[in-house]
């Protein structure tokens, strides 16, 4: 067999053939409705950062609000008025609703705006054709109709801000029966109003991720290169295609669910309302024999699954990027697999976890405390792997590598703190304050967005042929880091001490926020410090913002492999052609064969044919290095 | 650039792509219908006795329908298996059999089935004055005979303005077979064909009535689910015969002359989704229609 073509990472003058029918599409096809996988994967990453973005911008907003409720918001407060409409802050003010709307927007946005598209959507889309050794997924045409249900579906939701009485108020999980009668009445509009339309978003929304779903799951099953089998897949592909499964059977209970509401809003039916509902002082004339109950049900078996779907991805991120840096295999890389695929089954049977306070009994609770303790035995075995990994490694401190390794702690802090949300009797506690808040947004934002902060840097290189400056994403990591912690870490404390999540003075009217000092300053005066550091943190995305555009032209040029990896995506020209390789990959070993014993260089590529030495060894020499 | 087996088997899967995922998506459309479903359950369940409708719609019709469905499901397989055997006639003939059936579903389900419950009137009686309408509603006799109870006079509204007029002081009512002679053992139990109108006519004073409407989604949780479900199921109909439609047009002729085999693919594709949809339909009429 001949090895110096499957080791070939250089551009070849036949390269730009395989290109060739690249030249005849347009502009539009060719950046705007293209079906390559790699544009509609950086369509949805520009298109993530920049939600991601707004939703951090919501946050911001409503933490001047908690630091300083009731006071004038300075300097912008005087513009956003003309933005919002002015019942949104009349003399720079906050108003309740539309402190209302921002708190249930950011979390929409957050989540099946920013995070999912960007580590679901985008790096499976750029990553995972790539790391098999295929063309492109298998229905591209498939692919780029889910990209632009999402983008509908965002504009829809981008759109609900400006109708009269603006976006959506009724919290991320749109609770009913509130939410069935948000926005309606004297001066809202039937379709065009805030809720309704975030229900219509949503349902173009979940069409986009059922559309990427069933195009992931074949794209893996059926165009993995020859010798790709599937314990030689990387572990982004095997987390990819677990959390393509999570969203192809979780969202549609929750599009069942959206069509119900919907139904309650605009056809007056009663699937989640019960009868003898007042609104307003007036009864309400509709039929009754609902359950408000239902629509939690349905809204979490999607929600918890939903939990994993923004998390599996990043932990396929930060092994990419561990094993690269540590220079040395994934530790227990099936352990890794099968706990990726327990975790995926076992998340969906512990939603109701999200509702203890609802009384569903002791029986329904016993299981679900079961089943939700379980599922942290996958979670710490993947967690504990990468620790183990780092272990005797000659780590390498790169930028993507600096996220990886503090997404290890952060992600560790939250899933612990998890637990005793996980136990019924301290959660009735617990339940709906800051606590609740610290612990998840220890999972999604120093766990999940330094992974995808720790991919862009470590994948950009192959979309653009350079790299990010080193230096700026020193600059961005470090206050990044800090102020995350510096903002969650004191909401665990406040949460303890009895603060509920949804106060719209931060606590100011309230005795359990001003009785007592925690550190030496109450509850409420704890808001001051963590809005600074939210603020803080905002300017400390502004180096990142210039880094990422301006290393698309200037970056420093660095060649197809500049990490040294050994992923079959590293065999592709930078950026790749449509179509991808310039000879189609085989592979012949591993993903993560570092400082394998007996070689020249520490790193093989997995389309590196077996040397007949390597042959009489029993044992890959990949597993032994620890010992 | 070309998407390998797109059209062939791969060879350790033994699938081309989108078999997988045609079937990825149909398990998410079973998670789909399966949350509408269980909400109707839960909903059912919870239900206090008497207030969920039972015999109200009309089962030969659907039958009907059902068999229609069935066929049609038979048809599409007839036309794959003809492709499969090249003789392009036959499948086109097939094709237009498939496609019309799901037409003829279709126009009765949304032009004839769904019209005759929006002419069709029900008052659900305030407790205290139930005793006051017994003649109508045999709630004794349907104690007696361990029957649920009966909250609701139904019927064709005569008076169609008094659902909007606040004036008009009493629904007048030509009453349901069950209503007119509710004593009768003939009307214990829904019937296969459907009992008529009677031209008995009962007048009910507003001030007695809980809530009156025509039987729309906004009746009650089981007319709710009825049309949410009925109309998605619908919706999905609609999706294959323009589907099948395409792939019955000039347009895939082309593709047959060139490449008959990816034809074939495209039609088992799609004739899956068909047999998926005829299976929704297969819990949907016992459920609504019979149970």
């Amino acid at each position: 067999m001949d090895s110096s073509a499957s080791v070939d990472t250089h551009h070849e003058p036949h390269a730009h053939d395989a290109a060739h029918e690249h030249h005849e599409l347009g502009f539009w096809r060719k950046y705007i409705f293209s079906t390559d996988h790699k544009v509609i994967g950086i369509q949805y990453l520009i298109s993530g950062l920049i939600f991601l973005f707004f939703g951090f911008c919501l946050m911001m907003l409503m933490r001047w609000q908690l630091a300083y409720p009731g006071h004038e918001l300075p300097v912008i407060g005087k513009w956003l008025p003309h933005i919002f409409g002015p019942e949104s802050m009349p003399d720079g003010k906050m108003t309740p609703n539309f402190y209302n709307s921002l708190g249930a927007m950011h979390g929409t946005i957050m989540i099946f705006l920013g995070v999912v598209p960007i580590a679901f959507a985008a790096f499976g889309n750029f990553v995972v054709p790539l790391q098999i050794g295929a063309p492109d997924m298998a229905f591209p045409k498939v692919n780029m109709a889910s990209y632009w249900a999402f983008f509908i579906g965002g504009s829809i939701m981008l759109i609900s801000f400006f109708v009269p009485g603006g976006a959506a108020k009724g919290g991320w999980t749109s609770y009913t029966p509130l939410a069935a009668f948000d926005d309606t009445g004297p001066g809202r509009l039937v379709v065009f109003n805030g809720q309704t339309l975030w229900l219509i978003a949503f349902i173009f929304l979940i069409t986009s991720s059922l559309l990427g779903a069933i195009n992931f799951i074949p794209t893996i099953i059926q165009l993995r290169a020859k010798g790709l089998t599937w314990m030689r897949l990387p572990v982004f592909v095997w987390t990819e295609f677990v959390t393509a499964f999570l969203l192809l059977l979780a969202f549609p209970p929750l599009e069942a669910a959206i069509i119900m509401q919907l139904m309650d809003r605009v056809a007056h039916t009663s699937f989640f309302l019960p009868a003898g509902l007042v609104l307003n002082g007036a009864p309400v004339s509709i039929s009754g024999g609902g359950s408000p109950l239902l629509w939690q049900h349905l809204f979490w078996f999607l929600g918890h699954p939903e939990v994993y779907v923004l998390v599996l991805p990043a932990f396929g991120i930060v092994a990419e990027i561990l094993a690269n840096n540590s220079r040395k295999p994934l530790w227990g890389y099936k352990a890794h697999v099968f706990a990726v695929l327990t975790i995926g089954f076992l998340s969906f049977i512990v939603w109701a976890h999200h509702m203890w306070l609802t009384g569903m009994g002791s029986g329904v609770s016993a299981f679900f405390q079961t089943t939700t303790i379980l599922i942290s035995v996958p979670s710490v075995i993947i967690l504990s792997a990468f620790f183990i990994s780092l272990w005797g490694g000659s780590i390498r401190f790169t930028v993507p590598m600096l996220f990886t390794i503090a997404f290890l702690p952060m992600f560790g802090i939250g899933g612990l703190t998890g637990i005793p949300l996980a136990f019924n009797s301290a959660d009735l506690y617990l339940h709906d304050t800051y606590y609740v808040i610290a612990h998840f947004h220890y999972l999604v934002a120093p766990g999940t967005i330094f992974a995808i902060f720790g991919g862009i840097y470590y994948w950009f290189p192959k979309a653009t042929g350079r790299k990010m400056n080193d230096f700026w994403g020193r600059v961005h990591f470090w206050p990044t880091l800090i102020c995350m912690n510096a903002i969650f870490l004191p909401m665990f404390l406040q949460g303890m001490a009895g603060m509920h999540r949804r106060w719209y003075d931060g606590g100011q009217g309230w005795n359990v926020a001003n009785d007592h000092t925690i550190w030496g300053l109450t509850g409420f005066e704890w808001n001051k410090p963590i809005s600074w550091a939210a603020w803080i943190m905002g300017l400390a995305q502004i180096p990142f913002i210039i880094n990422f555009f301006w290393s698309i032209k200037h970056g420093k040029k660095v060649n197809d492999n500049p990490w040294e990896a050994t992923t079959l995506e590293w065999t592709a020209p930078s950026p790749p052609p449509h179509g991808n390789f310039v000879h189609t990959p085989v592979a012949y070993r591993g993903p993560y064969e570092y400082s394998l014993p007996g070689r020249d260089r520490d790193f093989t590529m997995q389309n590196e044919p077996v040397e007949p030495a390597e042959r009489t060894r029993r044992k890959p020499p990949a597993e032994s290095v620890l010992v | 650039m070309e998407i390998p087996y797109t059209v062939s088997t791969r060879p350790d899967t033994g699938l081309w792509n989108a078999k997988v995922g045609i079937w990825l998506f149909l398990a998410s459309e079973v998670m789909l219908f399966g949350g509408l479903f269980s909400a109707y359950i839960f909903l059912r369940i919870d239900a206090p006795p008497g207030t969920w409708p039972r015999g109200v719609l009309n089962v030969p019709v659907g039958t009907f329908n059902t068999s229609i469905l069935i066929i049609s499901s038979v048809m599409v397989v007839l036309a794959w298996a003809s492709l499969k055997m090249r003789r392009y006639r036959a499948y086109w003939w097939y094709m237009l059999g498939t496609i019309l059936c799901g037409i003829v579903f279709l126009v009765i389900k949304l032009g004839y089935e769904w019209p005759l419950d929006y002419v069709h009137f029900g008052a659900y009686i305030k407790p205290e004055a139930l005793g006051k309408y017994e003649q109508y509603l045999g709630n004794a006799y349907a104690a007696e005979k361990d029957l649920p109870p009966r909250l609701e006079i139904t019927g064709h509204l005569h008076n169609q303005a008094a659902l909007k007029d606040p004036n008009i002081k009493e629904y007048e009512v030509a009453l349901d077979p069950l209503n007119a002679y509710p004593t009768n053992p003939e009307v214990d139990r829904p019937h296969f064909f459907p009992l008529p109108v009677t031209d008995k006519i009962a007048k009910i004073e507003k001030e007695d009535v809980e809530r009156a409407t025509m039987f729309l989604p906004t009746h009650s949780t089981y007319f709710a689910s009825y049309f949410t479900i009925t109309g998605l199921h619908g919706a999905h109909v609609l999706g294959g015969v323009l589907v099948f439609i395409y792939l019955w047009l000039p347009v895939s002729k082309r593709l047959y002359q060139s490449n008959p085999e990816h034809l074939a693919n495209r039609v088992e594709v799609a004739g899956l989704f068909w047999h998926f949809v005829d299976l929704i339909w297969i819990f949907v009429f016992p459920l609504f229609y019979l149970l």
